[in-house]
């Protein structure tokens, strides 16, 4: 399907050893790519990937921190949203850039010099002729509202301000995620279409973390992974879908950590006493509702709940800790309900959970480490007395923190918010595995850890076990779960849809669990936006 | 250090008090002479000394108040209100409760009464932001213009002082207002409602800083989700804090009555509590920070006023000066957060 012309020419755009940083998390890390004129190109990866980043310095929205940008092969800033336009880049964020209030010929005419009236007439008649150009047949109203417009239309319009611009290269993030499938449908053909132009052939980058749309309209595609890239695919005749499928989804969910060693999946005795039980839970004030789900955990075991972010796991996670109340079944621990406990009763009692989320919920940046590691018991003696803080036992407490799980930081009285992101996934698992833990829940320990940080994790995870306590471990990361669980769940739309015993051939079955649960999520996440497209 | 110095207080002082002498010059007035004026009034002569500091009282009780709202994240914007209505309620019974008990008594319980009014007055905006979420900074403001009007109409209707034509409440005599200290050096002027300004400032610091239920307040106000996942009552806390918050203010009324006006006329708002929200911002929330800010916030306006009245210029001529210094030292502070930055990222 690439144009034959265009496919070995100089590429429009080449990304080369491109990096980003927010703080200590490393967005986009050495990414090599290259944008062609004719061709559709897919970025796929989960959330967090770097995708948008790299969307983002496109755009000239992001500098990168080091790398190269060349443009039509010379080496190029993009200063600028302005600039990245004026070089030929359009893009179509995932979150319409138009303002609502105003008319679609209005929102094109911001971008004119400030003194002069905008000539509307001719700013409708070049929008009705690009709009011709894709296929539009007076279907856009240039004098409409943009905030009357459904998200289709809007997407539609932001298109055609790109190619009234001579855009070359079109980058859409993440474009079809709020579409109906008519409207998705819709948008992938518009892309096809623009791509094999003969006259005017563009360069398409099309944002998504759905593998089957990377699929039906890619002609290359760039998987990344934790801000890397994880592999690169040209899906063409001499490969079958199926293989090109499980080639990706190998690249998006493998790799990085690959070198952690499987552990013998030496089963705790059966007689082990179950710690956690989870029974019959269900939310169904959650998106998506959570329903039914059954887990036990024995001491001593590491049970794996694998699957795509956003199926349920934070619901989950967040049911078991206490900060989300559920509607039906129940949660023990130890035999004992803990329904109707807080967050402070059952961190006493020993259920712990260790957020995925270090900045935005797990700790407090602007507290010191030795109040983070308390944040969860504030009033309780040694640490205060009548009410009063203690600032000696508060210190002691924070130092054995400090010695015991090598955080590195000037002392106790340190910030979390001048913390790497290693050294603040250290001081939430200080607080999390204090003191008499019995059950406790990491969510995706490592997302975001360097590699060394990352190692550092999981030996504390395995330790954790092997004091016998019952670990439940949610991860998107493929490996990381094969390698440290026993047992191993699989989630997908709020229900565990495959259970599979951990060790040998794990990997293959819990892969293919998810590919096959990917699809169920899909339709339902289109179900679920129809309301909003319409 | 020395550079640090310059861009965070030296230049925005200097450039506050040069625009303020460009604009003083202008208005055909010798900027000299004022600031001359300003400090000699203000500070240097013993009667000036003793308003600046009888003012403070009001100041630092408004102070607590922001401090306290603010350090929880909670943007209690509702201060005038609040602050009228407590003085309204304390000027109406204190005189009164003057003459049925002894006075530390009588004094109690207009403070606590006071406080009540205040906080009661900030139920609504509470109650819908910690259980509504509706932003509270537009409705405790709307609900101050309502208990401005509230409290004309109490003085107007209810107790209005029948022994004058003039709106008022009944003058409270001046045996029974809170006591003057200072009788050496301050020759016995100062109000000690002061006093109670600087208990309740070092009071809200120490609770803030050091105590668990600061600790509370101050993870609400640092990060509400942090705070929902360390099990905190969200809601409940936010209440709480307009509680104490507006309490305060209403307070800070009760004090400016008994220990200074002794009554409150209708259409009297002197509108402290908009007026300290820069100082507490300028102190970071911090107490004893707070309180060198009103000082010099109290010098500055009680010699600007008088130093007003002999050149001929606007009162506002202080409100400028604190104004431009304000927008200075945030400009300062802003330049050298980015100038660390870039330092930091070169490094």
């Amino acid at each position: 399907m690439t144009h034959p012309v265009y496919a070995d020419a100089t590429p429009l755009v080449s990304l080369a050893g491109i990096r980003k940083s927010y703080g200590a998390v490393r967005a986009l890390d050495d990414v090599d790519v290259d944008f062609r004129a004719g061709e559709v190109h897919v970025l796929l990866g989960e959330n967090g990937a770097g995708k948008s980043t790299l969307a983002a310095i496109l755009a000239g929205v992001q500098q990168p921190d080091g790398g190269r940008i060349l443009l039509d092969g010379t080496e190029r800033r993009i200063a600028s949203p302005r600039d990245a336009m004026d070089s030929g880049i359009g893009v179509v964020f995932q979150h319409a850039q138009l303002v609502p209030s105003l008319s679609l010929v209005d929102n094109i005419a911001l971008g004119g010099p400030w003194w002069q009236t905008p000539q509307r007439a001719r700013i409708a008649q070049r929008m009705r002729e690009a709009d011709a150009r894709i296929g539009g047949t007076g279907r856009l109203d240039p004098f409409a509202r943009a905030g009357a417009l459904s998200l289709g239309e809007r997407q539609r319009a932001q298109i055609v301000r790109a190619l009234m611009r001579d855009s070359r290269l079109l980058v859409l993030d993440e474009p079809t995620s709020m579409l109906t499938p008519e409207a998705a449908a819709d948008l992938v053909r518009l892309m096809r279409r623009l791509a094999d132009d003969a006259a005017r052939p563009l360069g398409i980058v099309f944002v998504t973390h759905r593998l089957d749309e990377a699929l039906d309209c890619g002609d290359r595609i760039t998987v990344l992974r934790g801000g890397r890239k994880a592999g690169e695919l040209r899906p063409g005749a001499d490969m079958t879908r199926d293989t090109a499928r499980d080639t990706l989804l190998g690249m998006m969910f493998s790799g990085g950590l690959a070198q952690a060693p499987t552990i013998a999946a030496s089963l705790p005795a059966a007689s082990a006493a179950p710690v956690l039980e989870v029974q019959r839970l269900s939310i169904a004030d959650a998106d998506p509702p959570l329903r039914d789900v059954t887990l036990t955990v024995r001491a001593g075991e590491i049970v794996g709940i694998a699957g795509i972010d956003g199926n349920g796991q934070r619901e989950l996670a967040e049911a078991l800790a206490g900060q989300r109340p559920f509607d039906a079944g129940d949660i023990l621990l130890c035999g004992a309900s803990v329904r109707g406990l807080g967050v402070a009763a059952r961190y006493k009692r020993g259920l712990r959970y260790a957020s995925d989320d270090r900045h935005g919920e797990g700790t407090v940046s602007a507290l010191s480490i030795g109040l983070n590691l308390l944040i969860k018991r504030i009033g309780d003696a040694p640490f205060w007395r009548g009410g009063m803080e203690k600032l000696a036992a508060v210190d002691a407490h924070a130092r054995q923190a400090i010695e015991a799980f090598d955080i590195r930081a000037q002392g106790p009285r340190t910030l979390a918010g001048h913390l790497s992101g290693g050294n603040l996934q250290k001081v939430m698992l200080a607080r999390e595995l204090d003191g008499a833990a019995r059950a406790i829940v990491f969510a995706k320990p490592t997302h975001g850890l360097d590699v060394r940080s990352a190692a550092a994790c999981h030996a504390r995870i395995r330790a954790a076990a092997a004091a016998g306590l019952a670990v439940v471990l949610i991860s998107t990361d493929l490996d990381e779960i094969v390698a440290l669980s026993q047992q191993i769940v699989v989630m997908a739309g709020g229900r565990i849809v495959a259970r599979i015993p951990g060790g040998e051939g794990a990997h293959a079955a819990v892969g293919r669990a998810i590919s096959r649960s990917e699809d169920l999520s899909a339709g339902g996440l289109q179900d679920r936006s129809f309301g909003e497209a319409s | 250090m020395t550079g640090r110095f310059i861009r965070l207080v030296a230049a925005p002082l200097l450039l506050a008090l040069g625009l303020t002498a460009c604009m003083l010059a202008l208005m055909g007035v010798d900027p000299l002479a004022y600031f001359g004026l300003v400090v000699q009034r203000g500070l240097l002569s013993p009667s000036g000394l003793q308003a600046a500091i009888t003012r403070m009282a009001p100041l630092l009780l408004v102070a607590a108040s922001l401090i306290l709202a603010f350090r929880a994240g909670i943007w209690n914007l509702g201060g005038d209100g609040q602050y009228l209505l407590g003085a309204v309620i304390a000027a109406a019974i204190a005189p009164a409760l003057a003459g049925m008990m002894p006075h530390w008594l009588a004094w109690l319980v207009c403070f606590a009464a006071a406080a009540v009014t205040g906080a009661v007055w900030s139920l609504l905006p509470a109650w819908l932001r910690a259980r509504r979420g509706v932003n509270e900074v537009v409705s405790s403001l709307m609900m101050s213009f309502l208990g401005l009007s509230l409290a004309n109409v109490l003085i107007k209707f209810v107790f209005q002082d029948p022994g004058t034509t003039v709106p008022q409440t009944v003058t409270l005599p001046v045996a029974d207002r809170l006591p003057r200290i200072g009788d050496g050096l301050l020759g016995g002027a100062v109000s000690s409602g002061v006093l109670v300004g600087l208990l309740a400032v070092l009071l809200v610091h120490g609770v803030m800083t050091r105590t668990a239920f600061g600790l509370r307040l101050r993870i609400v106000g640092a990060n509400a989700r942090a705070a929902v996942h360390a099990g905190l009552d969200v809601p409940r806390l936010t209440m709480v804090v307009f509680g104490l918050s507006a309490g305060l203010a209403g307070l800070a009324g009760a004090v400016d009555v008994l220990g200074i006006q002794g009554n409150v006329r209708a259409g009297w708002n002197p509108a402290y509590g908009l007026m300290v929200v820069p100082l507490v911002f300028l102190a970071r929330f911090n107490g004893f920070a707070a309180i060198v800010f009103v000082f010099l916030f109290s010098v500055l306006s009680v010699g600007g006023e008088s130093a007003a009245r002999r050149l001929g210029v606007p009162n506002y001529v202080t409100l400028v000066t604190v104004a431009i210094l304000l927008i200075g030292l945030a400009v300062g502070e802003a330049l050298d957060r980015r100038r660390r930055a870039t330092k930091a990222a070169t490094a």
